[in-house]
């Protein structure tokens, strides 16, 4: 399958992040394959494909939750396995699926990563970010009376406390309402421009990756099968949006019209 | 090894059990049930028996303090980690930048800790109710409070590294693996009351001369604790210790290489 577009060349420099031949075999079944990519410096990516295309298995690779089968991952000018911890420091995420302790107030869970990241006047930090999210009536709050979109807006709120040079993201949008959904998405780009933080962003949502990404790599069967801009991927697929494009690589693998 | 780090993960508990009495009453509830229960029955036999139980129910409250303190360590270690995974922050704290050293030398410091609350209420109440005094055992209560510190910290990470292999279908291994060696190590019975070919075995685990050497120091007529119990106790926690870090680092590797961490972190 062949990808529809090619990466216009970077300068090494702006190069913040580097995916080399990602290969990973579960079981006999290979759930990504020879998956190569280039994340820039201020750059937003996202990573799109149906359930199973293997993006969950790419951003743990990422992580370092996953070792792959073959191929190698370059952060920061190293060697990720080698130097995870290095290259966490400068890292942060933030998924659906996961959440903060919820037996603990806000403020307590903040002020526990802050701890973790090594963050410096970190109780200026916190409050910083609880007013970006417009959650500082939270901070006394147990997480685990959180609402779905408090909650989401709390862990991006730890997801910035190390100002991390590249974040990733997984569905941080996922089980929001349109209203919470559109603000989380325009922080997150108010936050990205002003700081030139470098993300990795997966979502079902494309209006999402039409607002935010820069970038899109979409991914079927462990494999790539198209790359480009949102316009770039509309103009080659012919289809009139994401979504679509989606839908028809899902469904068929291929971003070409047949 | 960064006791920022450190101190930020045991914080995290402290918060918690602040937050939740509850949890308080767990480290708690259980140590005394079973101290008044089989306190008070082995003075009720004691009363109306005449078979000499001059020393038993020394030998049983000292069994039953110092088990706890075993049996603490082991939780700390294994229900710190339960707890990550119970509130979803499993994969936060993984790929946040913490060494895994720093994550186990926390959950370490969690069961002493845990420790220190139980053995004030259990001392308590066995000052009270049976006038044993826990400080008869004088200086020797050093070394019979680190090697169970150590050997339950070896077994907590044993049961955490298989909680994480196997994941949360073999959850109750938290609770259950001390009680896989109680028989074992001699608690409430010397070793000599065990099977022969069970003995050389009993005698690998660092708890049986432990309790051996209680018991031996209980003893009017012994009184003292020899140094060759000390000394097999810590030689059998070193092997261990080494042990349940091969364990530990090796099963986490096949966790990492499986994709496994991801999938049991979000259940």
């Amino acid at each position: 399958m062949q990808c529809a577009f090619l990466l216009t060349p970077m300068a090494d420099q702006d190069i913040l992040l580097e995916a080399t031949d990602l290969t990973r075999v579960f079981d006999g079944i290979t759930v990504l394959d020879r998956f190569s990519f280039k994340l820039q410096r201020g750059e937003v990516l996202g990573l799109l494909g149906a359930n199973g295309a293997g993006k969950t298995t790419a951003m743990n690779m990422l992580l370092g939750l996953t070792t792959p089968t073959s191929g190698s991952i370059n952060a920061f000018g190293v060697d990720m396995f080698r130097n995870r911890v290095e290259v966490l420091k400068r890292v942060n995420f933030s998924s659906a699926y996961t959440s903060l302790p919820s037996n603990l107030k806000v403020w307590q869970n903040l002020k526990v990563f802050s701890l973790i990241y090594g963050v410096k006047d970190y109780k200026r930090k916190m409050t910083e970010l609880l007013e970006l999210f417009e959650i500082s009536d939270l901070r006394n709050r147990v997480n685990g009376h959180l609402s779905a979109g408090e909650s989401t807006r709390v862990n991006l709120c730890k997801a910035l406390l190390n100002d991390p040079e590249l974040l990733l993201l997984d569905e941080p949008t996922a089980s929001l309402d349109p209203d919470i959904a559109d603000k989380v998405r325009k922080t997150i780009r108010k936050v990205q421009a002003e700081r030139k933080i470098s993300i990795l962003y997966t979502s079902h949502n494309m209006r999402d990756i039409e607002e935010v990404c820069d970038r899109v790599i979409f991914l079927h069967k462990g494999k790539v099968v198209a790359e480009g801009t949102p316009t770039q991927i509309l103009e080659q697929s012919q289809q009139s949006s994401l979504e679509d494009v989606f839908i028809k690589i899902a469904r068929s693998g291929d971003v070409e019209e047949s | 090894m960064n006791v920022r780090t450190i101190y930020a993960l045991v914080l995290r508990y402290l918060y918690l059990y602040s937050r939740t009495p509850m949890r308080l009453i767990e480290l708690v509830f259980w140590p005394v049930v079973d101290l008044m229960v089989w306190g008070y029955l082995t003075k009720f036999l004691q009363e109306n028996s005449e078979a000499n139980f001059a020393s038993f129910l020394v030998f049983l409250i000292g069994g039953m303090i110092l088990w706890d303190v075993l049996f603490r360590a082991q939780q700390g270690v294994a229900i710190s980690f339960l707890e990550d995974v119970w509130t979803r922050n499993l994969l936060n704290i993984f790929v946040a930048p913490v060494r895994t050293h720093e994550y186990v030398a926390a959950t370490f410091a969690i069961g002493f800790l845990r420790i220190l609350v139980t053995m004030v209420v259990l001392c308590s109440i066995a000052a009270m109710a049976y006038q044993f005094n826990i400080f008869t055992l004088e200086w020797n209560l050093i070394p019979f409070f680190l090697n169970l510190l150590v050997f339950g910290w070896s077994l907590g990470m044993i049961s955490t590294a298989l909680i994480l292999r196997w994941g949360q279908a073999v959850e109750s291994l938290a609770w259950a693996v001390p009680f896989f060696i109680q028989p074992l190590v001699a608690v409430f019975y010397p070793v000599s009351k065990l099977p022969e070919w069970l003995q050389p075995i009993a005698l690998c685990f660092p708890a049986t001369h432990v309790f051996e050497g209680m018991r031996e120091v209980l003893n009017p007529e012994i009184a003292h604790l020899s140094l060759e119990r000390v000394a097999w106790a810590v030689g059998t926690n070193i092997i261990f210790m080494t042990i349940a870090a091969l364990i530990f680092g090796g099963l986490l590797r096949v966790t990492r290489n499986k994709g496994l961490l991801t999938k049991f972190a979000t259940q």
